[in-house]
């Protein structure tokens, strides 16, 4: 029955292929969410037995769960039968070339310096031809390959590494986990798949970007990664450049598992479409990150940059399951105009001597919203666990706002935790001092806020965070008058 | 020759209220004036004004610049004109090294002159050089702006960055203020390093000693309830020194 359900929706998919006036990829399911179209999913993704029953567990149990509403974002009620989850046709409307993207976007990716050829891809240009990356990529895997490093798709790694998968997939975000993470199990269908085997430490930075077909990832996208005993893997997610996308929700997963003595460092620079000055598009970010530190002496590091997105939901936490493991967090948080951040983290600290470290940083200006919302818990065998917390915000102008919500629980008296917080606005006498050496005032503002942020931002990989610098000051321009 | 710096009929407001009335004076190029007064006369608010802060009303007169109107110029514009204060009351940037403040602010002003940047060597270069003339270490310049420094570092700090951006007009508002013996000597010296033939200043200070030991003005300026009420030489500095401002403060209200 369900072989004949499937069939019977590549049938109607063939004659939407038809019955639409623009051509439409055959490869697309219609709109809306039920059984049938996981079934689709996962036929057309081939994929085993137990992918497709895992996927279809968490619909069934995702049907049963509400929305959270507990984060400080306000959005119109989201239509989850409005959506398409696999292959969303390109628009009529998409451009065809550079000529017909939107001229404020082409001076943004100016100023950011980015390179002619990735534009198209950025602003989603209706181009097949794959660019010079792919035989940096090729070249970049073969090399990663000679260390018995996967890195790859994780619709390739489901053929090629099954094993692998079935045994972490889920295994730190359960697909119970939340509602979102829960909508993603189930409907999920490209991200990345990272394993480093023991001993290797890998030789360069991960990123997406040098990943072949990273670009159809879609908006649930799922990402593994896997780090052996005594293994390093530093990993770069998204760009600095805006990216538009013609979905507006998107819910990710990133799982993390890092072994003995293993470290990972994750780095993610997000700047999706945040909408207009007026507040109207921009992209809706609801994303479950978390990695376990499973082995004694394992770290994992998080370092985040903020600056996109209508909505951002978002809390990379590490669970502290070894002893002596160690976890941190690193954020930078910018909203301008009419943007909600609601992001923060939860260290788990369970295993004995395990130390965390938060830093978060939120800018708020226009008239944005930005919350820290962190949880720091100390089991009650987290002996002699230690956590220090910083959370600083800087207000630009009066119409925004900033909140910080620490959660602590400690079920262990010789556990340590610390918790830091400042709230402060950029002053007139600080711009007038910066304007009165020769700095206009949004480079002012810029300096400023990039001096306020400077302990993340050294976190970042070197490259990155050069990049970092200068989005910092494209996102808030026009925020002071 | 003509002055570099033309104030003529300066009236002022600060939140409705007059502070600066018909106030004129002139300043040539390479010459040093001082501004002495009672508390609250005026002078602070005329080197904001100078400055451009619009926290300061001008409702009347003009201020003219090496023949430009100063007053149509924003905060920035001035700056890159040439115009430079040494901040009685130096403001914190945590996070930015006095090392980044000076590159952005030396590139702003060339990027006005529609000079290149400075490459990295040549600025290092730059910086150095006038660190090692103010006793300033390599330290103190990756320390962030103003943070954490004590009085005396903050003002060397002021004269530090005058010697790198080298403005053509220097307003210095109570440079010698809350300093020890030494630390005021070391900003004299400062700014005798500074004195040129191309470039004028404007000295706010209460000090007699230091405007005579370490200025040594061309020009001494009193000024009572936001006006010019006198003008003259060293000997000047004389009579306040004996006297006070009474006399004046009697011949501002006749």
């Amino acid at each position: 029955m369900t072989e004949k359900k499937v069939s019977a929706l590549e049938a109607v998919s063939d004659t939407y292929h038809y019955g639409f006036e623009t051509e439409i990829d055959s490869e697309t399911a219609p709109k809306g969410l039920n059984e049938d179209i996981i079934r689709f999913i996962s036929k057309k993704k081939n994929e085993p037995q137990w992918l497709l029953d895992f996927r279809l567990k968490a619909f069934r149990h995702w049907l049963t769960m509400k929305e959270p509403t507990w984060a400080k974002i306000t959005y119109p009620p989201i239509d989850y039968q409005d959506i398409y989850y696999y292959a969303a046709p390109k628009r009529a409307s998409a451009p065809k070339s550079l000529d017909e993207v939107d001229p404020e976007l082409l001076k943004t990716y100016d100023k950011l310096g980015v390179p002619l050829h990735e534009r198209e891809i950025l602003a989603g240009v209706a181009v097949d031809a794959v660019f010079d990356s792919v035989s940096v990529a090729t070249t970049f895997r073969d090399k990663l390959a000679r260390q018995g490093i996967i890195f790859c798709s994780i619709s390739e790694a489901v053929q090629n590494h099954p094993d692998l998968v079935k045994k972490y997939l889920g295994s730190v975000v359960p697909y119970t986990d939340n509602f979102f993470a829960c909508l993603n199990s189930a409907v999920f269908t490209d991200g990345t798949f990272v394993y480093i085997p023991k001993g290797v430490r890998c030789p360069m930075e991960l990123s997406t970007y040098f990943r072949i077909n990273a670009k159809k990832s879609g908006q649930f996208e799922r990402t593994m990664i896997i780090a052996d005993d005594h293994s390093y893997v530093s990993y770069l997610e998204g760009c600095t450049a805006p990216q538009r996308d013609e979905n507006q929700l998107h819910a990710a997963i990133v799982e993390i598992i890092v072994m003995n003595n293993a470290e990972v460092k994750y780095s993610t620079v997000q700047n999706w479409f945040p909408g207009d000055k007026e507040g109207k598009g921009g992209i809706y970010n609801f994303v479950t990150k978390r990695g376990v530190c499973k082995g004694v002496n394992a770290k994992l590091s998080w370092t985040q940059v903020e600056t996109g997105s209508a909505i951002t939901w978002k809390y990379p936490s590490c669970v502290l399951l070894g002893d002596n493991s160690v976890g941190e967090f690193y954020s930078v948080a910018i909203t301008n105009n009419f943007q909600q951040a609601d992001t923060g983290t939860k260290m788990i600290h369970i295993g004995k001597n395990t130390s965390s470290t938060i830093v978060s940083k939120g800018i708020s200006a226009g008239k944005s919203q930005n919350t820290y919302r962190g949880l720091v818990q100390m089991g009650k065998n987290a002996d002699h666990a230690r956590n220090f917390s910083q959370c600083d915000s800087l207000l630009i102008g009066s119409c925004c706002g900033a909140h910080t919500l620490p959660y602590m629980i400690s079920n262990n008296p010789s556990a340590q935790v610390e918790h830091e917080a400042t709230t402060s606005k950029i002053s007139d006498d600080q711009l007038f001092y910066c304007r009165q050496r020769g700095i206009n005032a949004e480079d002012a503002v810029s300096l400023i806020v990039n001096g306020f942020c400077k302990d993340v931002m050294q976190k970042l990989p070197m490259e990155f965070a050069v990049e970092a610098t200068r989005l910092v000051a494209v996102t808030l321009e026009g925020s002071v008058g | 020759m003509s002055a570099w710096l033309k104030i003529k009929d300066l009236c002022v407001k600060v939140a409705d209220k007059p502070i600066l009335n018909d106030l004129s004076l002139s300043i040539n190029a390479g010459e040093v004036h001082v501004i002495m007064g009672p508390n609250g006369c005026g002078k602070s608010t005329l080197s904001n004004v100078l400055c451009g802060n619009q926290n300061y009303e001008v409702t009347g007169g003009f201020i003219d610049f090496k023949d430009k109107n100063l007053l149509e110029m924003n905060v920035e514009e001035r700056a890159c004109a040439g115009i430079f204060l040494a901040f009685q009351h130096p403001v914190e940037i945590p996070g930015v090294s006095m090392a980044t403040f000076m590159k952005y602010a030396l590139n702003a002003r060339r990027k006005a002159q529609g000079k290149q940047e400075l490459d990295a060597v040549s600025f290092i270069k730059r910086i150095k050089v006038r660190a090692q003339a103010l006793g300033i270490s390599d330290e103190m310049l990756k320390r962030p702006v103003n943070v954490g420094f004590s009085g005396g570092e903050k003002k060397r700090l002021e004269i530090f960055q005058m010697a790198v951006l080298e403005p053509d007009f220097c307003i210095l508002d109570e440079m010698d203020s809350g300093l020890d013996v030494d630390a005021v000597k070391v900003a004299g010296n400062g700014v005798k390093i500074m004195r040129s033939e191309q470039r004028s200043f404007l000295v706010i200070s209460h000090n007699i000693r230091f405007l005579k030991e370490q200025i040594q003005p061309d020009k001494i300026h009193v000024m009572v309830h936001g006006r010019i009420v006198a003008q003259g030489g060293m000997e000047l500095l004389d009579e306040i020194d004996k006297n006070g401002f009474s006399a004046f403060l009697k011949e501002a209200v006749a």
